[in-house]
């Protein structure tokens, strides 16, 4: 086992963020691998602030190191300036724990959480000098695999991947070691091939390359099949039944630098059946499956003892449908180890006046900014995407937050959602305008923040089906909001770039005729897309007219009933029929409450893998209404309410 | 836990005049010392809530913990003296200070070790007063001992040293010559460790210079741009920070002779 390490140090003063490549965080293992065990290198092709916090990876990185019969390291991309460095002095992609270069590893594993990240993987795979191109490898090269949210619809990534992880990876990464542990004691028989037919029985993986698509003259898919008969015509995603047994991470890693959620993170549940219709999150990772409140807590006043951090996130699609979350915040103020100072956040907050009561009752002093997700501008809009938000609610929230004491309220908004019309768009101006009206009965200094997205339809949601809004429509329809927020004062409006959302959209639908197109822009210097800095549409634009693709009818065209789309020999669980009917209901506008309170409707999230929902609680939560959550594919909508936790001992002694 | 001392305050229990404060003091060596001062500020901030010392916190919107340092030292330097005071909510009463090393030690990562606390008497002055200058050794690669020592010598005998300086926002050109104390060439040094930049030979030499830092503290960056903006510096440590006591010049913590290895001796942190 080598390391790069003496080659790196003496350049790294002469970096951006140095802290960034040196590993020994808490947490962080120095793993030494036993003869014939499976080294994984997991790998976030982002930076390192981005990366680190990254839950998945982090749960990933326990279970593996657990494990007799494998080790696990970290790295994350490196900036722009280190790669200069790395690049001339050839030195290669290497892992912060140890330095151990890249290609040493049996599996470089990339969690792919935003397709802006795709040519970073790319680079990644060409910095640890392996070839970027899947048929290229030979027996002897690390196996490129990839997990996470975008790998739904992995095709456009299909010529770099060797395999593809659907689902929940807490239980598949150990039948992957134990497929690459056999082939490797076999003497890797069968090369490649062998360990990829392998890996292609075990329930959650795909391998692209087993796979055969063929074309119709129009250019849609006619077929995708098996190139073998003893390879699944279709891949179901991987799901773990009970959360409980899973209490990851348990050694959550505190970084030595600054990363983005810096702070203790315990998921409290995962997937969601509030069923917002253009939320990939929700719809992916159902059902529903709650962490015990006990377990909860454990986590939280052990993690905060071992980790030093004054602050704790509950994490999930929506924490205030946790059953008894007001509970269990109440313990995490009341533990006497919360000794000083904790905060809670609690991301994603639904937009009820009971909310903003759990908000209000747990904290103390930081009343800075309360964030709420209505998602669209009017009733029927919000009926259309399933975001049962009555406008009472919104302003019942709003009143409440301004009553208590907030002086800042942040509403999230997407434009471009299906049947938008201008009505809808500037729906979104009436309430931004309402709410400010609201705060300047309780305070001068209001102030209400409107962020708009452009929307980006998703596989395995009812929209998939859905032409995405033109650069030119998204750009009119931002371009009327901000016209009107100019005359409100206290208003201000800010939006996501609609020419990321169109690679974004690009990207997420695409197919694998797109692989040569993420590789010439790659290849043209396009790493780091979601850094305003480095993005360049012009760049992608150039790469799909050079290989002859037509930007419009992958994006802005509305796909038929009948049309296979890419991603159809995939699985999340959820029956195609049931998306197409919740899709037809979208147009119809009629919402579909919850069923986690309502009888099932059978979308196969469940009846499929013969589970169900673990929630506590059979009642909905007080407070009624259905507005929840925020859309988590959409990366720089981080919804939090920092608010200030002390224990009733300490507020004397603080003043 | 429960069963613990409270390490914080009791209602009513509310400290009377001056916050009681420690002194600790500490090494950067190794990997760590890639961490910028502010990293480092975090870090000891978690390390004091996990040995659950019980820190003072700001008033305001968003409390910070009170912890002040003296000169901070520039990412990728290393230290065999840094230093750093802690304001307590209330005097340490469940722990000795003679234990607090122990309690800190597994709350630090690796490179970072302490070397001493002390409670500090009421209205000691803040590091930022009492130190008056600092001990560095310094590496300038690729050149040879005659070279440097020429270099310096020409730094020593001249009545005025100009360096020009960015100073909030503003160039600013003074003269540096007095806020050089002690300047020694210590000789060739044949492998560099921990270097801070790529050296063709893989040689250097080191110095030893005692700066100032008050009015203004002189960086041994700045020391070495003075006497020849050619020089590449390849490594620093800081050996010693100095305070004035009776007339007479003393470590801030002294550790006694036999505690502070040269910067060679260390066992390195990687
Ligand atoms: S199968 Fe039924 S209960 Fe389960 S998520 Fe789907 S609709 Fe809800």
């Amino acid at each position: 086992m080598s390391s790069v390490w003496t080659q790196l140090e003496p350049h790294l003063a002469g970096v951006e963020r140095p802290a960034r490549y040196i590993g020994l965080e808490l947490g962080a293992r120095r793993p030494t691998a036993a003869e014939g065990a499976v080294s994984w290198l997991l790998t976030y092709p982002d930076t390192y602030e981005i990366g680190l916090p990254n839950q998945g990876l982090q749960i990933l990185y326990e279970i593996l190191n657990e494990r007799d019969d494998a080790v696990a390291e970290r790295t994350y991309a490196p900036w722009s300036d280190l790669e200069a460095v790395m690049r001339r002095e050839g030195i290669p992609l290497f892992s912060v724990d140890t330095h151990r270069p890249a290609h040493e590893f049996d599996v470089l594993a990339f969690n792919l959480s935003a397709e802006l990240t795709y040519t970073n993987l790319l680079n990644c795979v060409d910095l640890a000098g392996v070839p970027v191109r899947a048929a290229d490898r030979r027996p002897e090269h690390p196996l490129v695999v990839a997990g996470g949210h975008c790998t739904y619809n992995p095709e456009p990534l299909a010529d770099f991947l060797d395999a593809v992880v659907l689902g929940d990876g807490e239980e598949v990464v150990a039948e992957i070691t134990e497929v690459v542990r056999d082939w490797k004691a076999s003497g890797r028989a069968g090369g490649r091939d062998g360990v990829l037919r392998a890996l292609a029985q075990v329930p959650g993986v795909y391998v692209p390359s087993l796979y055969e698509v063929a074309y119709g003259d129009d250019g849609t898919i006619a077929a995708v099949t098996p190139r073998h008969p003893d390879v699944p015509e279709r891949v179901e995603k991987r799901t773990i039944a009970d959360l409980a047994e899973w209490p990851y991470p348990r050694r959550q890693l505190v970084p030595l630098t600054e990363v983005v959620h810096d702070r203790l993170n315990v998921e409290v549940f995962r997937g969601c059946t509030r069923g917002c219709r253009f939320c990939q999150a929700g719809m992916i990772t159902r059902p529903v499956r709650e962490r015990p409140a006990e377990q909860v807590r454990t986590m939280v006043s052990e993690g905060l003892r071992r980790t030093g951090y004054d602050e704790v996130a509950l994490t999930s699609l929506s924490t205030a449908d946790f059953s008894g979350i007001e509970e269990v915040v109440e313990g995490i103020v009341d533990d006497p180890a919360a000794c000083g100072q904790v905060s809670v956040s609690l991301p994603s907050l639904r937009v009820d006046a009971f909310t903003v009561g759990i908000a209000t009752q747990i904290q103390k002093a930081r009343r800075t900014g309360l964030t709420f997700a209505p998602e669209a501008g009017t009733w029927r809009m919000r009926q259309v995407i399933n975001k049962l938000i009555r406008e009472d609610d919104l302003y019942g929230a709003v009143e409440a937050a301004f009553a208590s004491g907030w002086r800042r309220v942040k509403l999230y908004f997407l434009t471009g959602l299906p049947s938008e019309t201008d009505e809808d768009t500037l729906g979104i101006l009436e309430l931004a305008r309402n709410c400010v009206e609201l705060g300047r009965r309780h305070t001068r200094n209001v102030s209400v923040k409107a962020s708009v997205g452009g929307f980006v339809p998703k596989p395995f949601t009812p929209f998939q089906w859905f032409g995405q809004n033109t650069l030119e429509e998204l750009e009119r329809k931002i371009g009327l909001l901000r016209d009107g927020a100019r005359k409100v004062k206290g208003l201000q409006l800010t939006w996501h770039d609609p020419k990321a959302s169109l690679v974004e959209g690009l990207l997420s639908r695409g197919d694998r005729r797109l692989g040569p197109v993420i590789e010439q822009v790659w290849r043209e210097g396009g790493t780091f897309q979601e850094w305003s800095e480095h993005f360049s549409l012009d760049r992608w634009l150039k790469a799909m007219a050079d290989h002859g693709l037509d930007v419009d009818w992958y994006v802005h065209r509305h796909r038929t009933e009948d049309e296979v789309l890419p991603w159809d020999h995939l699985s999340a669980g959820l029956h195609r029929d049931f998306l197409w009917q919740d899709w037809q209901d979208a147009l119809a506008e009629v919402g579909l409450p919850d069923c986690r309170w309502t009888p099932c409707y059978d979308c196969g999230a469940c009846t499929g893998y013969g589970i169900e929902h673990v929630v506590a609680s059979t009642t909905p939560p007080a407070g009624g209404s259905q507005g929840t959550g925020q859309d988590l594919s959409t990366a720089d909508r981080v919804t939090s309410v920092p608010v200030v936790l002390r224990t009733s001992s300490l507020t004397g002694a603080d003043r | 836990m429960s069963e613990a001392p409270a390490p914080h305050a009791a209602e009513g229990r509310e400290p009377r005049g001056p916050a009681p404060r420690l002194r600790i003091r500490y090494s950067k060596q190794g990997k760590v010392r890639f961490t910028s001062h502010r990293d480092v500020a975090r870090i000891w901030e978690r390390a004091l809530r996990r040995a659950q010392i019980p820190i003072a916190y700001t008033e305001g919107f968003a409390p910070r913990p009170k912890l002040s340092f003296g000169l901070a030292l520039s990412t990728g330097y290393e230290s065999l003296g840094e230093y750093l005071d802690v304001a307590l909510r209330v005097p340490l009463d469940h722990v000795a200070v003679e234990q607090v090393p122990a309690l800190l030690a597994p709350a630090l990562p690796a490179g970072i070790e302490v070397q001493s606390v002390v409670a500090l008497p009421p209205g000691e002055p803040s590091l930022q007063q009492v130190v008056t200058s600092c001990t560095w050794h310094i590496e300038v690669g690729d050149l040879g001992p005659s070279d440097v020592a020429a270099g310096v010598a020409r730094a020593l005998e001249a009545t005025e040293l100009p360096l020009t300086r960015e100073r909030k926002g503003q160039t600013v050109t003074d003269d540096v010559r007095p806020a050089i104390l002690d300047l020694q060439v210590l000789g060739p040094v044949t492998e560099v460790v921990a270097p801070l930049a790529p050296t063709a030979t893989g040689t250097a030499t080191a110095l030893r210079a005692e700066l100032a830092t008050q009015p203004r503290a002189l960086r041994p960056t700045e020391l070495i741009a003075a006497i020849d903006p050619t020089w590449v510096v390849v490594r620093v440590t800081r050996l010693h920070q100095w305070t004035q006591a009776g007339g007479a010049r003393r470590e801030v913590i002294d550790l006694g002779p036999a505690a502070t290895p040269p910067p060679h001796a260390e066992r390195r942190a990687s």
